[in-house]
C-alpha cells in the first residue's frame, strides 16, 4: 500500500486539540463551581438565560447551519413545550418531568406534519411559510379557552422548593444546575450528530441538494429529520422556561421575537458549527440584558438595535461568525502543499 | 451483457425537443462516449437516465431494471453514479468529508467510511489534498474530487459529464488515465466529451446527437466516417 495512504489512514478520526480539550475541560468545571461562589440572583439568571439561549439557538442550527433551511417560526416549538408542561401540570397535576418528554413529542409530531409540505419550498419560500406557521400558532393559542387563551396559563406554585415539580422559590441555584445539564447534553448531542453519518449527510444536503441526490440521500427525508431534530430540542426549552417563570401567554412563548433571536445568536457565533450558539448565546444575551438594566423601559428596544448593530459588523468583516476568530489550527487539520 | 437500455426517450422544453426518441444500450465494462455540438441535448439525456429531469416518455433500463420515473436518489442507490457538467463539490467541506458522503452509502461504520473515501482520494490521486477544503481545490482537482464522491457509492455504471472540459491540456491526459483505471476496475462509464481525440482513444462506443436527435450509434471507427457526423460535429478539412 502507498505510504501516503497508510500515513492518512492512521491519522485520528477527528482533530483533537489538547488545548480544546483543557479549556472545555475548565469550562465546565468553572460553570458547575461557579453558584458555590455565591453569585447573585442576577447572575444566576444571567447565566440561565444563556445556557436556555444556547440551546435553542443549537436547536435552530441544527435545521439552519446543519441542513440550510432558514427556519423564521422556530418559536413555535418553544411554545408546545411550555404549555404541554404548563397544561399537564394545572390539569392533571403531572410532574413537568413528565410532561417535558410529552412537548417533545409533540413537537416533534408537529415537526413532521409541518415539514411534509414546507420543506417540498427551499430558501426564501421556506423562510416564509415557517415564518407565518409561528405566528398562526402563537394565533391559535391566543383564542384557544383550553389553554388559557391571551391570558395564557398560570401554574400554582408548590408551598415548598419541589424536584418533581420542578419549582424552587428560595434560590435560582436548582434552576441553574438543570439549564447547565440540559445545555450541555444538547451540545454534546449535537455535537455527535454533527461528527455522524446523519451529519455528514445534512451538511451534504445543505451545500448542494443536487449533488446530495446523486450520492443516494434522499434530500426532503433527511431535511424533515433535520427539522425534527431541531425541533425536539427546542421542545425541552420552553417546558423548563415555563417552569422558571410560572406565567405562560401566547405572547410570550409565540412570540416572533424567538425565532429572531435564536437566528441572531446562531449567525452571530458561527452558523453551522457547534460552538456558534454558546458564543453568540455568551455575546448577546448579557448585552439584552444589561441594556434593560441601564437603559430601563427603553432597554428592550436598544438591545434589539444592538443586535442589528452587531449583526451587521459580523456580516460585513466576519461572516462566518465570531468563530472564524478561533486559529485555523484548532478549526481544521493541517493542509499539505 | 447489457447494463443500460434506453429507448424512446423523448423530452421537450416548451416546443423544443432537448431529446428526440433516442435509444441505444451500453455493454457492461465498457466506456460510451456521447458527443455533439452545444445544445445537442447530452446533459439532458444524463438527466433524464438519471432522474434529475422527467422524460415525456420512452423507457430506462438498468440491468434489465426499469428505472424510467425514480427518483435520483433511488436510482443513484441503484448502482448509478454520476458528475456534473458545472461542478457540484460540497464547497465548505474538505476533499475527505466530500467522498465520505458517498462511502456512507455502503459503510455504515464512520472510521470504515473515512478509510474506504481515502483509498479513493488515493486512486485520484489527491491524497495530499485530504483535508483541504473544496473551494480550494483547482477545477482539475475538483473533477478529481467528483469523480472519487461518486466512485465512493460504488458505482456499476459512471455518468461522467465533460471531465476534460475547463482544464488545461497538462491536467487532460491524468484525466484521461483516470477514466482508463476506471474502467479497467470494471466500472461500466458513459461520458460526455467534447475533446474528439479523447472519444476516440477511450471510447469502445459513441453515440452522436445533434438537435436533440441521435445521428449515430457505433465504433469510434465508424463514427469518424459518418457522414452526418461529420457534417454536424466534426467538420471536414475542406470546411476548416
Amino acid at each position: 500500500m502507498d505510504n501516503r495512504l497508510l500515513i492518512a489512514k492512521s491519522e485520528p478520526l477527528w482533530n483533537t486539540n489538547n488545548r480544546v480539550i483543557f479549556l472545555v475541560g475548565s469550562l465546565i468545571t468553572l460553570l458547575f463551581a461557579l453558584p458555590l461562589f455565591g453569585l447573585n440572583s442576577f447572575y444566576l439568571h444571567l447565566f440561565i438565560m444563556i445556557f436556555m439561549h444556547a440551546v435553542m439557538a443549537q436547536s435552530w442550527n441544527v435545521i439552519a447551519g446543519f441542513s440550510g433551511q432558514i427556519s423564521l417560526g422556530h418559536g413555535a416549538f418553544f411554545g408546545i413545550g411550555a404549555y404541554a408542561t404548563s397544561f399537564f401540570y394545572i390539569q392533571f397535576g403531572t410532574s413537568p418531568w413528565i410532561s417535558m418528554p410529552i412537548g417533545i413529542l409533540v413537537s416533534g409530531i408537529f415537526a413532521i406534519l409541518i415539514g411534509i409540505p414546507m420543506l417540498r419550498l427551499s430558501g426564501h419560500y421556506f423562510a416564509i411559510a415557517t415564518l407565518l406557521i409561528g405566528i398562526s400558532f402563537q394565533v391559535v393559542f391566543q383564542r384557544w379557552d383550553l389553554v388559557g387563551a391571551a391570558s395564557g396559563l398560570w401554574v400554582p406554585m408548590t408551598s415548598e422548593d419541589s424536584w418533581l415539580a420542578l419549582q424552587f422559590h428560595k434560590s435560582k441555584v436548582p434552576y441553574y444546575y438543570i439549564f447547565l445539564i440540559f445545555f450541555l447534553i444538547t451540545f454534546f448531542i449535537v455535537w455527535l450528530l454533527s461528527r455522524s453519518k446523519l451529519g455528514y449527510r445534512l451538511r451534504a444536503v445543505r451545500d448542494d441538494p443536487q449533488a446530495a441526490l446523486s450520492l443516494c440521500i434522499n434530500v426532503s427525508n433527511y431535511k424533515i429529520i433535520a427539522y425534527v431534530i431541531s425541533a425536539m430540542i427546542m421542545a425541552p426549552m420552553g417546558s423548563l422556561f415555563a417552569q422558571y417563570i410560572l406565567i405562560i401567554d401566547p405572547d410570550r412563548v409565540f412570540n416572533i421575537e424567538i425565532s429572531i433571536i435564536v437566528l441572531l445568536i446562531t449567525v452571530l457565533g458561527g452558523i453551522g458549527n457547534v460552538w456558534g450558539p454558546i458564543i453568540g448565546a455568551a455575546i448577546l444575551i448579557p448585552i439584552s440584558e444589561y441594556s434593560r438594566i441601564y437603559l430601563g423601559g427603553t432597554g428592550g428596544a436598544v438591545d434589539l438595535i444592538l443586535y442589528g448593530l452587531i449583526l451587521m459588523i459580523i456580516c460585513i468583516f466576519r461572516p462566518d461568525g465570531l468563530i472564524s476568530f478561533v486559529p485555523k489550527d484548532i478549526l481544521e487539520r493541517k493542509k499539505q502543499r | 451483457m447489457k447494463i443500460l437500455s434506453v429507448e424512446n426517450l423523448s423530452r421537450s422544453f416548451g416546443g423544443i425537443k432537448a431529446n428526440d426518441n433516442i435509444s441505444f444500450k451500453v455493454d457492461e465494462g465498457t466506456i460510451l462516449g456521447v458527443i455533439g455540438p452545444n445544445g445537442a441535448g447530452k446533459s439532458t439525456l444524463f438527466d433524464l437516465i438519471t432522474g434529475y429531469t422527467k422524460a415525456d416518455n420512452g423507457k430506462v433500463e438498468f440491468f434489465n431494471k426499469n428505472i424510467f420515473g425514480l427518483r435520483p436518489d433511488k436510482i443513484s442507490n441503484l448502482g448509478i453514479g454520476r458528475t456534473f457538467q458545472k461542478l457540484k463539490p460540497f464547497a465548505d467541506q474538505t476533499l475527505l468529508e466530500n467522498v465520505m458522503i458517498g462511502s456512507f452509502v455502503k459503510e455504515k461504520n464512520i472510521k470504515k467510511a473515512r478509510d474506504k473515501a481515502l483509498e479513493i482520494i488515493d486512486f485520484v490521486d489527491l491524497i495530499e489534498k485530504r483535508h483541504h477544503f473544496a473551494r480550494e481545490l483547482s477545477t482539475g482537482q475538483r473533477k478529481r474530487l467528483e469523480m472519487a464522491r461518486a466512485m465512493a457509492i460504488e458505482p456499476k455504471l459512471l455518468l461522467m459529464d465533460e471531465v476534460t472540459g475547463g482544464v488545461d491540456q497538462k491536467t487532460i491526459p491524468g484525466l484521461v488515465e483516470l477514466i482508463l483505471k476506471l474502467k479497467k476496475s470494471g466500472v461500466t462509464i458513459i461520458t460526455i466529451e467534447h475533446n474528439i481525440n479523447i472519444i476516440m482513444e477511450i471510447s469502445d462506443n459513441v453515440l452522436a446527437l445533434d438537435q436533440g436527435k441521435s445521428i449515430a450509434f457505433g465504433s469510434p471507427k465508424e463514427i469518424q466516417n459518418n457522414k452526418q457526423v461529420i457534417d454536424s460535429y466534426l467538420g471536414t478539412v475542406d470546411a476548416a
